[in-house]
């Protein structure tokens, strides 16, 4: 039977989506504002920011009302909560898209230290990441999802090479290029969390789907 | 914990006692008159008229008489019964009025019918000038059943489920429509199985009739209801008491009054059946 | 209160010298479901009552204040109250189907007011079979006697034959709380349908309930309205302490 609760979790399923949207957007974003050294779309990031932030108070309102006036049990009750968590995560990652933007404005006046190579390819890993995990909250796959914390190692290892490089081949080198070296520092690592909030929203869809705690059990490998 | 058995087992014995020695009246009672009356009762003896001073023939009359008094009495006992009840359990309130009247009929269900008789010859034969006839006795009857028709026709008012009334009022039927269609459907059987006791009742009593209508020896029917009549009971009190040749004529008591009880046995699973079928029906 | 259907002002109830009601003030809105909880004795069930003169037929009984329905006083002098109740639907607590069938339980309203169309009886009985979302279970046991359904079917049938006589608002005391929990979620999922055409008015000792179905909450404690509010705030923030104490289960 179709309950009309399920019409309202529908809808909230709705408004996760939307600021899912909203938090990839501001990736897309801030990296091609990065990219092409565009502060006008830094800016915009920046500004637009309120608007998720606004959406993820609405959200965490609506569980606390649906939580207050369903009593939700079992699979409903782990939506509900892990909508909480997933809402979060995803409003963090748009806070990260944020801190790119800003970096871009300390990056603006000076020349690039080297063309950018292993940024864009965590950019894209970031990117993929967060995609297949809306993808796995939305169509329910938690296989989808398993395949995200596959790709959280790739991150790692990405973001060490960047750091490696850029510690070992310019900042210890030349002490002078560490202001343009600590902004891509600083990116890296930004990238690297939004990985790992990806990772968190694919935990709570394998709890969602499996009832099933994945977090923290994981062997670092 | 033993005394306790022991009690329990003494109190068992004596209820028993008690039950056995209730039924035993009644079967050697019955099993008397049975026997001794049903050697009278043949298709003549029911359908022809008395003869030679009651010594011979039937008792017709006194058949006819007792049914005649009975329908008079149900036509006055049953709707003024229903009646009283009906307004006494929906309309009347709760006053100090009302509850003395409640209490009055109550007891008039309890006074003797002798009473009735002597009131039913002033207030009908006398004061009405209606004369001793049938519709004297039958309305002294029906006086005398309505108690008892109001006393049960209450209780099964009460009986009817509050719900039933509040869902008929909340979809917007006045009181009367809420008791006319949903009310006495469900009361009717409880109001006839008491007021055909009281009935059969009725037709058993001689008092009441005594100066009211009831003729001694009549070997003709009565031509309308302001005619003297012969009754069962009187009959069978005359042919067990008053009769010149009372040895001779006991054969005819016993069956007399072996018709009597089958009447009344009669009417009462009436009233059962009714019940039973009412109840059948109003389910549908 | 904008769009409100009754608007109920220093409201005061006497059952012989108790006050069961005191100054009650409420405004009630159109097309929504409004809860009314509290303790036992609150007086919920006897406002409820109220609101279609039930309490009428209670001796000893006294109202003060006034009930506006549709800015008409329901209390005043020359108000048809059976045209009230048609107009006022209500629902009990304990499913009480007539003794009848299925279909003349329907028809029972239309009946006492007179209609004989056999066509529009017909046609109606299955409406508010439809609109009780108890058509599809019983349409072909019509016939039957209504004490042959089922707990919860006897209560959609009384829904369904509130709801034949085309009543504007629907009062339900306690309508689940005889109910097991698959039933009471079949109404609970029905209130939610009506309340598109009816304006609802539900009675619950169960909190949860009331919070599921309700858009708006009254608390009830003692004969006072406590508060009143939208729902998801009485019981996520509500402003008073007794009300929170209560829906915590604090007491009561």
């Amino acid at each position: 039977m179709e309950r009309h609760f399920d019409q309202e979790l529908g809808d909230l399923k709705k408004d996760l989506l939307k600021i899912a949207a909203l938090a990839e957007e501001a990736i897309r974003r801030s990296v091609g504002a990065l990219k092409n050294n565009d502060r006008l779309m830094a800016k915009h990031v920046i500004e637009e920011d309120a608007r998720i932030d606004a959406l993820e108070l609405s959200i965490d309102e609506k569980c606390i009302d649906l939580i207050a006036r369903h009593q939700p049990m079992a699979r409903d009750l782990r939506f509900i909560t892990s909508a909480m968590k997933i809402n979060a995560e995803l409003e963090r990652i748009a806070d990260l898209a944020v801190d790119i933007s800003q970096r871009v404005f300390e990056l603006a006046d000076k020349p690039l230290l080297k063309p950018l190579e292993d940024i864009p390819k965590l950019t894209m890993v970031a990117q993929r990441m967060v995609r297949m995990a809306i993808d796995a909250f939305v169509k329910e796959d938690s296989v989808l999802a398993l395949e995200v914390l596959k790709e959280d190692c790739e991150a790692d290892a990405l973001r060490n090479s960047i750091q490696d490089e850029l510690v070992n081949d310019f900042m210890a080198k030349d002490g002078s290029a560490a202001p343009r070296a600590v902004p891509l520092l600083l990116i890296a690592r930004h990238l690297e969390r939004i990985c790992d909030h990806a990772t968190n929203i694919a935990e709570d869809v394998i709890y969602i789907i499996e009832a099933e705690t994945v977090k923290h059990r994981r062997k670092v490998s | 914990m033993k005394l306790k058995n022991v009690t329990q087992a003494a109190g068992f014995l004596f209820l028993r006692i008690c039950v056995t020695a209730a039924i035993l009246a009644l079967v050697v009672i019955l099993a008397d008159i049975v026997t001794k009356g049903i050697g009278v009762i043949s298709w003549e003896f029911l359908t022809t008229m008395p003869k030679n001073g009651m010594t011979q023939g039937g008792i017709l009359p006194a058949i006819v008489g007792t049914f005649l008094v009975t329908v008079i009495t149900a036509l006055l006992a049953i709707p003024l019964g229903m009646g009283c009840a009906i307004y006494l359990n929906e309309y009347a309130s709760d006053t100090k009025l009302t509850r003395l009247i409640r209490m009055s009929i109550r007891n008039l269900s309890g006074v003797p019918s002798i009473v009735y008789g002597l009131f039913g010859v002033i207030l009908f034969v006398q004061l009405m000038n209606l004369g001793t006839c049938v519709l004297s006795a039958g309305m002294t009857l029906g006086l005398m059943t309505l108690p008892w028709t109001i006393t049960a026709s209450e209780e099964a008012l009460k009986n009817v489920p509050r719900s039933y009334r509040e869902g008929a009022l909340a979809l917007g039927a006045t009181k009367w429509q809420t008791i006319r269609t949903n009310v006495l459907p469900y009361a009717i059987p409880g109001m006839l199985t008491g007021t055909i006791l009281g009935l059969s009742r009725a037709a058993g009593e001689t008092a009441p009739i005594l100066f009211t209508g009831a003729a001694f020896y009549l070997p003709f029917l009565p031509k309308s209801l302001f005619s003297q009549f012969m009754a069962l009971p009187y009959h069978l009190y005359v042919m067990s008491t008053q009769h010149h040749a009372i040895s001779k004529v006991r054969p005819i008591a016993y069956g007399t009054a072996l018709v009597l009880i089958t009447m009344v046995f009669a009417m009462n699973l009436v009233a059962v059946i009714a019940r039973y079928r009412l109840r059948k029906i109003k389910m549908e | 209160m904008k769009n409100a259907k009754i608007n109920v002002s220093k409201f005061n109830f006497y059952y012989g010298d108790s006050r069961v009601l005191k100054d009650i003030t409420i405004d009630i809105p159109e097309n929504r479901v409004t809860g009314i909880i509290g303790p036992s004795g609150c007086g919920k069930s006897t406002f409820l009552r109220s609101l279609n003169r039930m309490n009428d037929v209670i001796l000893g009984s006294r109202a003060e204040g006034s009930v506006m329905l549709d800015g008409r006083d329901i209390y005043g002098r020359d108000v048809d109250v059976a045209g009230l109740r048609r107009k006022v639907g209500m629902v009990f607590q304990k499913s009480n189907p007539f003794p009848k069938s299925v279909f003349e339980n329907v028809a029972y309203g239309l009946r006492i007011d007179g209609i004989k169309d056999k066509y529009f009886i017909e046609e109606r009985v299955e409406r508010s079979l439809r609109d009780a979302a108890l058509w599809s279970e019983v349409k072909d046991r019509l016939r039957d006697n209504a004490f042959e359904l089922s707990g919860g079917q006897q209560q959609r049938l009384c829904i369904a034959r509130a709801l034949a006589i085309e009543p504007e608002i629907l009062l339900m005391d306690e309508p689940a709380s005889a109910l097991d929990p698959t039933a009471t979620l079949k109404i609970e999922e029905l209130i939610q349908e009506l309340k598109k055409k009816y304006t609802i008015i539900i009675v619950t000792h169960n909190m949860q309930q009331a919070a599921r179905v309700s858009d708006l909450t009254a608390f009830f404690m003692l004969g006072e309205l406590v508060e009143y509010d939208i729902t998801s705030i009485i019981f996520t923030k509500p402003s008073k302490k007794l009300t929170e104490d209560y829906i915590t289960g604090r007491f009561g």
